[in-house]
């Protein structure tokens, strides 16, 4: 049975502090609020009997379905543990990556995770104390990974981009004309303002001379951007680059990702005002590029870090793949069956549907079908084109 | 009747109200009304989520207040609005009879507030039970009001000033998981996670809706429900489906399901809600079904 490191503390609030901080350890958000509210819990129920204490701290501290299911083992493992004390824990690489990019922001944890590739062992930064100190981080796992800095210059044309950037333009208003449901002050409006009306009219007698109005204002969806840039799809990273860089400079809320064994967040360098020095900045993040893909892991990781804050229901997330996964294909569909419970609407452009007679057979592919809201060729910048009246449907 | 001392207790008050209710779910119930927090279920369609705020204002001879959310759901809808044409109105009566002194001050009293559910529950005299139904569906802007509202329980209103809570009302926020709520949401809360009952809770269930339903009869029901749920369908029967085809069953004066199969075929509409369902279950599917639970 699993023991806990926390076990030496003797008083009750101690005991439930380091029981919080237990929960922490296993991914579970719980705090000083959780403490205090399961302190005072304790005298609402009978605190010796086991089963009691169960029901009641998992009603206050897993706070949704995944957890509570995950609850019981880590209830058992801190308090049914007759005080042995494990002084190694040895969280699972998919832990450490979360907790790690919480602590630094997202985009530094990639980036220096993509200076480190390579090297036999994780990157020890010294904070992260003893729970830290074995086993191999999943950053290193890939290894297939290309060591290969791919020089982007060679890739992107002005030419390319100029017509690129035309395309995605257009493309991202097409998905971002949207309007709201709520209704706000306007000059002018199909309904009246009742509220100012009635107010305003204080004024004259209670005659509504001034008449102000409602309408539904504008509610952009927010796009994410999801490239492909493994082996296979080198040789649409051209007309693509250009195109999620169009995107990108569409709209201030857009966010972009490439993915190849690694998921890296690349916004920053893709809003660069001058093509070249973006061009640049990509090629120092790009170590990895042309090497395998790990489709299903890295939209898991999209789900669990960067989805929770920039995904909601006026959220369209684009994936330019060609859907062949070097990786556990299943996760593909767990993952975005994950994404579509966030509200959003997922595309999916796949470049080898253009071909004649292409079936959508790679198991990563088929695996996505189900949870997709449109599926479309993109092997050309007319084909993206000719995508506009269908965005705009969604 | 008074605050049960204990989950057990509750659980046992709960049952006697035709609610049974999992271990879970009683002494998440019971933290949150000796807490005072506020109570987050979740669960698919049709588990008794909404059912236990209706069992629960029973048996606190209290007012249910509900509020259904839907997406645009906004704070003139959801907390207060004035009523706008008795203002108009009394504006005009003022300046006709000539005491326009005082006006504004008039018209923005409580007599011109219309409550919505939110601001009506916590001006309650004794706690009512504030249901917030579906809560998902609405978008996270009001997710924000809300925090705000079940963090101080009181809301602030411009013209008038700050209504606080006369006390503090019980709130129980259901959510069918259509999208994930925020964290800072469930923080707040405290969380039970209702799942569909298992045989022999479904029995007592049925059992205490439908007392006069024949023992044999009831267990047949109760196992072509369940083996239904574990059918994949695109919308599993919840336990009010059960209810609502037990019932259809004794109204068609059916005793034992496998004497007339094609009635029974007929009555599946009470269970099985989409066109893909009901193809998914044909007759001999569901004779199948039956046999093996009679």
């Amino acid at each position: 049975m699993a023991v806990s490191r926390f076990a030496e503390r003797s008083t009750i609030e101690g005991r439930m502090a380091g029981f919080m901080a237990h929960l922490r350890l296993n991914g579970i958000p719980a705090g000083l609020g959780e403490t205090e509210t399961a302190l005072r819990a304790m005298q609402a129920i009978e605190p010796l009997d086991p089963d009691e204490l169960r029901l009641a701290l998992s009603s206050i501290c897993a706070t949704d379905a995944d957890r509570k299911h995950r609850f019981d083992d880590l209830f058992r493992a801190y308090w049914l543990s007759d005080r042995r004390v494990r002084h190694e824990s040895r969280p699972t690489g998919r832990d450490r990556q979360n907790r790690r990019a919480v602590r630094t922001s997202n985009i530094r944890a990639q980036e220096s995770a993509a200076g480190s590739s390579g090297t036999p062992d994780a990157p020890d930064d010294g904070r992260d104390g003893e729970a830290d100190t074995g086993g191999k981080g999943r950053m290193v796992a890939a290894r297939i990974e290309t060591l290969r800095k791919t020089d982007l210059r060679h890739l992107v044309t002005p030419g390319d981009i100029a017509a690129a950037e035309r395309v995605a333009l257009q493309l991202a208003r097409a998905i971002r004309d949207r309007r709201s449901r709520r209704r706000k002050a306007a000059r002018r409006g199909a309904q009246l303002d009742l509220r100012r009306i009635a107010r305003h009219s204080v004024a004259h007698g209670g005659e509504p001379i001034e008449l102000f109005r409602r309408r539904r204002p504008d509610r952009p969806v927010r796009l994410s951007v999801i490239l492909d840039v493994s082996g296979s799809m080198m040789v649409y990273a051209r007309v693509f680059l250009a195109f999620v860089r169009g995107l990108v400079g569409a709209d201030l809320n857009t966010e972009a990702y490439l993915l190849h064994t690694r998921l890296i967040r690349v916004t920053g360098a893709m809003r660069e005002g001058e093509t070249l020095k973006s061009v640049g900045r990509l090629s120092l993040m790009s170590a990895g590029i042309g090497g395998g893909t790990k489709i299903g892991e890295n939209l898991k990781t999209f789900c669990s870090q960067y989805a929770r804050h920039g995904v909601n229901s006026r959220s369209v997330v684009i994936i330019l793949s060609d859907g062949y996964d070097t990786g556990d294909p299943a996760l593909v569909g767990e993952a975005l069956a994950r994404l579509r419970k966030r509200g959003c609407r997922i595309l999916w452009l796949n470049p080898l549907k253009g071909w004649a007679g292409y079936e959508p057979v790679a198991r990563g592919m088929a695996a996505a079908m189900p949870h997709l809201d449109l599926f479309a060729s993109a092997n050309t910048l007319d084909g993206l084109a000719a995508l506009e009246p269908e965005l705009a449907r969604l | 009747m008074n605050t049960p001392a204990s989950w057990t207790e509750l659980k046992a008050a709960l049952d006697g109200l035709g609610y049974v209710a999992s271990d879970d779910l009683s002494m998440a119930l019971h933290l949150a009304i000796t807490l005072g927090k506020p109570l987050l279920l979740e669960g698919a369609a049709g588990v008794g989520k909404t059912q236990i705020a209706k069992t629960l204002s029973e048996l606190f001879a209290t007012k249910l207040i509900r509020l259904q959310c839907y997406e645009g759901l906004d704070a003139s809808s959801a907390i207060y609005e004035w009523n706008y044409q008795r203002q108009l109105l009394a504006i005009r009566a003022a300046s006709e009879s000539g005491e326009a002194g005082n006006v504004e001050e008039r018209i923005f009293s409580e007599t011109y507030l219309m409550a919505r559910p939110l601001l009506d529950a916590i001006r309650q005299e004794t706690p009512p039970v504030l249901l917030i139904d579906e809560v998902d569906r609405a978008d996270e802007e009001f997710e924000a009001y809300l925090l705000e509202i079940l963090a101080e329980f009181q809301i602030s209103i411009p013209e008038l000033g700050t209504i606080t809570a006369r006390s503090r009302p019980h709130v129980i926020l259901t959510s069918n998981g259509t999208r994930d709520l925020s964290d800072a949401l469930r923080r707040r809360c405290l969380y039970a996670y209702v799942e569909y009952p298992d045989r022999k809770t479904e029995l007592a269930i049925l059992h205490k809706r439908q007392p006069g339903l024949a023992a044999r009869l009831a267990e047949q029901i109760v196992g072509v429900v369940q083996a239904l749920r574990k059918e994949e369908l695109e919308k599993t029967p919840g336990v009010a489906e059960m209810l609502d085809w037990a019932a259809a069953l004794s109204g068609l004066g059916i005793n034992d399901l496998t004497d007339d199969p094609e009635a029974i075929q007929a009555s599946l509409v009470c269970l099985l809600k989409t066109q893909a369902d009901r193809a998914a279950i044909p007759l001999e599917v569901q004779e199948r079904l039956v046999g093996k639970a009679a």
